[in-house]
């Protein structure tokens, strides 16, 4: 039997939505899905800020791959696998920097910054054979980067960047745009781990049902012991949003502006930028970037957190451990009184020291203890909110829509995934 | 420590000697690992910042950098507060710590502070899991009415990321 048949029982007529936990602990889905779901989709690399100038690289992993990114001597924007074409070692060593060229240290191959092969000590001793100009560094297939975010795929043939964003695209701008300045990844990085399948996390970036609960301490000890008001996130006066699919597995949760840290600390100063976004953009759209906020999540394991300005991305290490990174992603013309209260705002919810990420390493690490008890307990629940026609933030449509397109690769259907409950469904008009 | 109340902060090293914050840094660590957060927060001076910054950047500044934690005096208040507390999730129940704090030097003088370093690793216990925080502490130690007390207490671990710990969720 297919390892990944009948793991999602979708049934939109009678409103039922299980997940079977099997997709969360068997080693041979994630085998299909490093086929099926990373290597056919676009990946999260990095952002141009990283590469300050000609001759800047980073190296990561993406999509279980060492990669090289570089700008090269002409400017040009490279990605590179980085493992040597001669023996494979890893290439370059260093997390980020400059560089003119790359040695492999192993038999001290070199290789400029477009890849091309430069140094190769002993090289009349290859035969005619040996094509030095094949011998460069391999690009990643694919690298693509939308207004300094830097994508790569490892399928040849995916469509374009933008026709993949598709209507994900106008609320990534609004990512980039709410400061009305070109934005830079903040120096410190955020690198930890779950002890949890990827996909719990997919579900709980997107989750506003958990907030109240799992982040009780935030809301009703944090808030109120710096002086906030926190009614409009929890009781009777709580301020409501929508849960949307946003086509090929890409969703979001969006709600209108709430009393945050920082909007209480630095109230002027975003007034002013609020201000710049009307000239910038004219009123409506300025009061669609400024005045909600957005968990946006690209398909397959990208969220932007607008409340915190953070661009997360995480992979798979086995069934039950992740990897995951996190970034602030912040305007460049911040005033340093405005960009600390922004740090301070990010750290005060999120990462892995902040009063709510660790409450949700525990809570995702629990599942995953849970789900030993799969043969007694097969299926986890995700049907919240679908009979309803506008679902809110604390209904699951965002999540239904990442497993729908999830199922639809891990069966082998590329083409495009009715990810909504119902046909009619679609973004409400703001 | 009633005899030190006859030193002059100002004048730097010799003020505060090496023997005192030793034993300053052992008694807080007995604190930490009992769970005594309360009497602990007392050893933080009211414009005291708790700072641990990411892993990838140790050097640089909270004002200008994203960190792990860049709690000022009422964020800390907070955070004890939290963990006191029922719905800290991530410490409900409460880990098991056992810390060792060696190694410490006196850098220097700033001020009325005195610029100490020491190196730790902490043992954390919990569900099943073990996890060990290794790094160095460069601490601003001024001298309050009852001996001892932070202004900056900074943690600097050493592992490259916090994996597989996941998350730092008491105080370190």
């Amino acid at each position: 039997m297919d390892s990944s048949a009948d793991l999602i029982l979708d049934d939109r007529a009678r409103g039922v939505f299980r997940v079977n936990r099997r997709a969360f602990t068997d080693p041979e889905i994630l085998e299909k899905e490093r086929r099926e779901v990373f290597d056919k989709c676009w990946l999260y690399a990095g952002h141009e800020s990283e590469l300050a100038g000609p001759g800047a690289f980073f190296t990561r992993q993406v999509g279980g791959r060492p990669v090289i990114v570089a700008r090269g001597a002409d400017d040009r924007i490279r990605g590179f696998l980085n493992t040597c074409p001669h023996r494979g070692n890893i290439v370059c060593r260093e997390g980020h920097g400059t560089a003119r060229t790359f040695t492999c240290f192993y038999h001290a191959w070199s290789f400029n910054t477009a890849g091309e092969l430069v140094g190769l000590p002993g090289a009349e001793s290859y035969t005619a054979a040996f094509d030095r100009s094949a011998m460069g560094l391999r690009q990643v297939p694919k690298l693509e980067n939308y207004r300094g975010m830097i994508f790569i795929s490892y399928d040849s043939g995916i469509c374009s960047l933008p026709d993949y964003l598709g209507e994900a695209q106008e609320y990534l701008d609004y990512m980039i745009d709410f400061g009305g300045a070109e934005v830079e990844i903040a120096q410190g990085a955020q690198a930890y781990s779950m002890k949890a399948n990827w996909k719990l996390l997919v579900e709980n970036s997107i989750d506003g049902y958990h907030a109240m609960s799992t982040h009780n301490r935030y809301f009703r000890q944090y808030l109120p012991d710096i002086g906030m008001d926190a009614a409009g996130w929890s009781g009777p006066k709580r301020i409501m949003g929508i849960g949307a699919a946003l086509g090929n597995g890409h969703s979001m949760v969006q709600a209108p502006q709430r009393p945050t840290p920082l909007r209480g600390s630095a109230k002027a100063e975003l007034e002013q930028i609020r201000a710049n976004l009307v000239d910038k953009f004219g009123p409506d759209r300025a009061h669609r970037i400024a005045d909600y906020t957005r968990n946006l999540f690209i398909f397959p394991n990208l969220i932007l957190i607008s409340l915190w300005h953070t661009v997360r991305t995480f992979y798979p290490v086995a069934p039950d451990y992740m990897e995951i990174n996190a970034w602030a992603l912040l305007p460049k013309n911040d005033s340093p009184e405005l960009r600390q209260k922004r740090y301070e705002n990010f750290i005060s919810f999120l990462g892995p020291a902040g009063f709510g990420t660790p409450d949700d390493v525990t809570g995702l690490e629990g599942c995953q203890r849970g789900f030993a008890t799969q043969q007694e307990f097969p299926w986890s629940d995700i049907s919240r909110g679908m009979g309803e026609a506008a679902p809110t933030t604390t209904d699951e449509l965002q999540m239904r829509a990442f497993w729908r397109r999830w199922n639809a690769l891990m069966e082998g259907r590329s083409g495009p995934t009715d990810c909504r409950d119902r046909p009619e469904q679609s973004v409400a008009a703001e | 420590m009633a005899e030190a109340h006859e030193m002059t902060p100002a004048a730097g090293q010799g003020a505060i000697a090496l023997a005192e914050v030793e034993r300053f840094l052992v008694e807080e660590a007995a604190l930490l690992d009992e769970w005594r957060l309360e009497e602990w927060l007392e050893l933080v001076a009211e414009d005291g910042r708790y700072l641990v910054p990411s892993l990838d950047s140790p050097d640089s500044d909270h004002r200008t950098a994203l960190f792990l934690i860049a709690d000022d005096r009422r964020n800390l208040a907070s955070r004890v507060r939290q963990l006191l507390g029922k719905t800290a999730w991530s410490e409900n129940p409460r880990s098991r710590t056992r810390r060792l704090v060696t190694n410490v030097r006196i850098l220097g003088s700033d001020g009325d502070a005195v610029k100490a370093t020491a190196n730790f690793a902490v043992w954390r216990f919990q569900h099943g899991d073990t996890d060990v925080y290794v790094g160095r502490y460069i601490h601003l130690l001024v001298r309050g009415p009852q001996g001892l007390l932070f202004r900056e207490r900074r943690t600097v671990m050493d592992m490259e990321a916090l994996r597989p710990h996941g998350k730092l969720s008491f105080i370190l």
